[in-house]
């Protein structure tokens, strides 16, 4: 292994980094409109580093809604970091200050993005992606914040759709064997029956649970 | 303390606890045996989700909007074995120029 990963991580991201600097832009907007300060805005950025938990934060929040309801919606949000991060936690190293600096990095599209087609994990890849879109995350949540949102809504660039994209691109790849096909059919039907009836955030962590087809005995 | 700070401060210390369980507690070494049958199809399962919840999702309901158009964008540019690049720049592009139209 070479450093070079570092840096193949981060090129391969930066598309998907445009998108986030476009959506952190909205999100530094929205929040302010929400009557959540700038330094709350960023220093959220800065350490909950998750997209739409923190869309649901402002919008909770901003909709005069309970403190309690928006931790809790955040947090299901998030739940889904538990099981992301215990199937990267091998290629972690270093003492455990560094391990859990670098595991903050984990977001959706750094995890998906460090996964290679032969099923492992890379630690460099995914730090290197994380490393972009962090920067690109509470950069553009600084710049929206304080001098608000030159490019309008990134919906109508049709950004929201960059990253399902991505997603599928690193999905197709990896359903090669029987076991993974079935576990991505019944991932996706178990979020696509739970989306109309539960909160966000519940139906990817049910998804989760198709994984268990997994288990084999000692 | 304002209500947004415990918000940020709560959120934020959840969120690094989910984010860091597995690599402080179980960083480093290889997972036990009969969980790696498990977490290996993790990622089939929850890239599928992420898929189904970005673009049909809403606010506890199925939205059907420009996103899906997208998609088959990105499904169509995948097919032909185009870089990742183009499969994100074409579903991000079909789906605008379809919110253009409409």
């Amino acid at each position: 292994m070479t450093p070079a990963r570092y840096r193949d991580g981060a090129r391969r991201i930066a598309p998907i980094g445009v998108a986030a600097f476009a959506f952190a832009l909205s999100f530094g907007v929205l929040a302010r409109a929400s009557g959540i300060g700038s330094v709350e805005a960023i220093v959220m950025s800065a350490t909950t580093f998750a997209g739409s938990a923190q869309f649901a934060v402002a919008s909770i929040l901003g909709a005069a809604g309970g403190v309690a309801s928006a931790i809790v919606a955040a947090t299901l949000l998030n739940a889904r970091y538990a099981p992301i991060s215990v199937s990267v936690a091998p290629v972690f190293v270093g003492g455990r200050l560094r391990r859990l600096l670098e595991s903050q990095l984990i977001v959706d599209e750094s995890w998906a993005m460090s996964r290679r087609t032969d099923g492992r994990y890379d630690r460099r890849l995914l730090v290197g992606a994380g490393l972009v879109l962090y920067l690109c995350w509470v950069g553009g949540t600084v710049i929206g914040a304080l001098a608000g949102d030159a490019l309008g809504d990134p919906a109508s660039l049709g950004l929201d759709a960059a990253f399902p994209a991505l997603f599928l691109a690193i999905l197709v790849p990896q359903v090669r064997s029987r076991r993974a096909l079935a576990a991505a059919v019944l991932g996706g039907t178990i979020a696509l029956a739970l989306v109309p009836v539960a909160p966000a955030g519940v139906p990817i962590v049910a998804a989760s649970a198709a994984c268990l087809i997994g288990w084999r005995q000692r | 303390m304002s209500t947004t700070w415990i918000v940020v401060a709560a959120v934020g210390t959840a969120t690094i606890a989910l984010k860091s369980v597995g690599p402080v507690l179980l960083g480093g070494r290889p997972l036990p045996t009969h969980l790696t049958g498990i977490v290996a199809l993790l990622a089939p399962a929850l890239l599928a989700a992420l898929v189904v919840t970005q673009v049909v999702g809403g606010d506890e309901e199925l939205v059907l909007d420009a996103r899906l158009v997208g998609l088959g964008a990105a499904v169509f540019a995948i097919l032909v074995r185009a870089p990742l690049l183009v499969v994100v720049v074409a579903a991000a592009a079909a789906t605008a120029v379809v919110r253009a139209l409409a």
